[in-house]
């Protein structure tokens, strides 16, 4: 292509924007509406996938020891855990500390209830905690630590396990759900008000097609319009949302100080969705403009 | 140079807009096409440009079959024939020079021969001052002056008219006639759909009558026999 051609497509690409303004309106519209709904829909099932994540990091299992055990072993046994592709950290807890856990978990502020026992009764509890970046693969962990050398037994904790992975799934399953209806909704919707102009222009076509325009010199300067309102289109809601982002988790966590102080639970900053929900964001209106612009101008190219 | 053998066009079963016409054309000729109504005359241009497909027959354009012609091959077929229309069809977004450039920018025609190009076209259709004015500030025969020059300026070997002094005055048409028969003087083709007898009759050209998309009487045939 001459640089000429590329020249003029740009220009006519513009003009047309410019031109048909009330549909280029309507397009960019109908794009933000569609991407705003997108972003909403993605903030909330990524902040949900971060609170479950961070519920399947403090799930742990207990990996109790030998009483004759080794340093050496006891070493290894760290080691091995660690090197586990599923294991997030492994805490090794002493059979002091064990027993200073439990006298906080049982006997509260009543300490002196404590007093009474003059040796550890937990003198042979020494454990690693190993913590999961994903609870799915406990049962195979804890298979792996029951098969460890000095290994006397391993707690788990089935039931969290088995509810997280469960939600897990269905968070899966609901955005998909939902991302594949809006973009089915968004495609539609360009689809429609791209016909729209291109039926307006449907005798320019007919003329560009006489006087001997190739397909893709016809089809150029209306491709480029879709991806330009694909781009507004994307980039207006994507902004507008970053900020109500930060303002609705504000909002919420002064609101409703549940989450931050009982809950114990924080959201992810707007920088942090943002590194996926930008690039994904504009990619969708670039797609959605040069899907929707390219397969409705065919249409009209046939004679 | 133009051949049809046997060409039918229906465009609903049994109902024929061109019934088993055969035609030839020669390079250089001037030939008017007239008839009535329905008679086949637009068909014709329409079967030509290769915007419809013929039903049954053949049709060969500058020694290419038209039935062999692939989609992509279509726009380079078109360059090499201009065409004229009644309701002129410019582009109404843009100015005259616009009109006439844009049908060398489809044949991606370098900026420097472009604009060599467009001014000469201009000159030949008288309207070299006008080249600013949007095609809505022109008479109805100063628009279809530029669809000439727009379809002159690739310097095509055949010039396609479908009526186009239908929307004009009797000076206009006349003027148009003048530039066609010039352009026909350069060596192009010219054909011409007319339902204009006056003019058919003052330029005294091969014309071929046709009737219900039969050819009913082609002058050329009429010299020969006589």
């Amino acid at each position: 292509m001459r640089i000429s051609t590329i020249r003029y497509t740009v220009k006519q690409g513009l003009r047309n924007i410019a031109r048909n303004k009330m549909f280029s309106i309507a397009s960019v519209a109908t794009m933000a509406a569609c991407i705003f709904l997108f972003g909403v829909f993605y903030s909330i099932i990524t902040n949900f996938q971060y609170l479950v994540d961070k519920a399947e990091e403090s799930v742990a299992i207990v990996v109790f020891l030998d009483e004759d055990i080794t340093k050496k072993q006891k070493e290894n046994i760290e080691k091995k855990l660690s090197k586990r592709e599923e294991v997030l950290e492994v805490k090794y807890i002493s059979a002091d500390e064990a027993w200073e856990e439990f006298q906080k978990d049982y006997f509260g502020e009543n300490s002196d209830a404590a007093e009474g026992f003059d040796v550890n009764p937990l003198e042979h509890s020494d454990n690693f905690e190993v913590y999961m970046k994903s609870v799915e693969k406990q049962a195979e962990l804890v298979e792996y630590a029951e098969g460890l050398e000095g290994v006397r037994k391993v707690n788990k904790s089935e039931l969290v396990a088995d509810a997280l992975t469960s939600v897990n799934m269905l968070i899966a399953y609901v955005s998909g759900a939902i991302i594949l209806i809006l973009l089915a909704v968004a495609i539609f919707l360009i689809n429609n008000t791209v016909n729209m102009g291109i039926t307006i222009r449907k005798e320019e076509i007919a003329i560009m097609k006489y006087i001997g325009a190739k397909d893709s010199f016809v089809r150029a300067p209306f491709v480029l319009e879709g991806v330009i309102i694909g781009v507004v289109g994307a980039a207006i809601p994507l902004v507008l949302l970053y900020f109500a982002y930060e303002k609705a988790i504000n909002y919420i966590l002064t609101k409703f100080t549940i989450f931050s102080t009982i809950l114990n639970v924080d959201f992810l900053p707007a920088s942090e969705v943002y590194k996926t929900l930008l690039p994904v964001g504009l990619l969708l209106g670039v797609g959605i403009g040069f899907v929707g612009s390219f397969f409705t101008i065919k249409k009209h190219l046939k004679a | 140079m133009i051949e049809l053998k046997e060409v039918t066009k229906e465009y609903a079963k049994g109902i024929a807009a061109l019934n088993g016409v055969s035609l030839k054309i020669e390079q250089g000729e001037f030939v008017f096409i007239v008839g009535d109504s329905g008679s086949g005359k637009s068909t014709l241009i329409r079967l030509l440009l290769k915007e419809l497909e013929p039903t049954s027959g053949k049709i060969t354009v500058m020694g290419k079959d038209l039935g062999k012609l692939k989609h992509k091959a279509i726009p380079y077929y078109r360059r090499k024939m201009g065409v004229v229309f009644q309701d002129f069809r410019l582009l109404q977004d843009r100015n005259v020079y616009e009109n006439i450039a844009f049908a060398l920018r489809v044949t991606e025609t370098p900026t420097r021969v472009l604009k060599k190009k467009v001014p000469a076209a201009l000159s030949l259709v008288g309207l070299a001052q006008k080249y600013k004015s949007n095609p809505k500030e022109l008479s109805g025969g100063e628009q279809q002056r530029v669809a000439i020059a727009r379809a002159i300026v690739n310097e095509p070997s055949i010039l396609l008219c479908d009526e186009p002094t239908g929307n004009l005055d009797p000076v206009n048409s006349w003027e148009i006639m003048k530039l066609l028969d010039e352009a026909n003087q350069r060596g192009t083709t010219v054909v011409v759909v007319t339902h204009n007898h006056e003019i058919v009759e003052a330029m005294k050209k091969r014309v071929i009558t046709m009737q219900k998309g039969n050819i009913v009487s082609d002058t050329k045939k009429a010299v020969r026999k006589s």
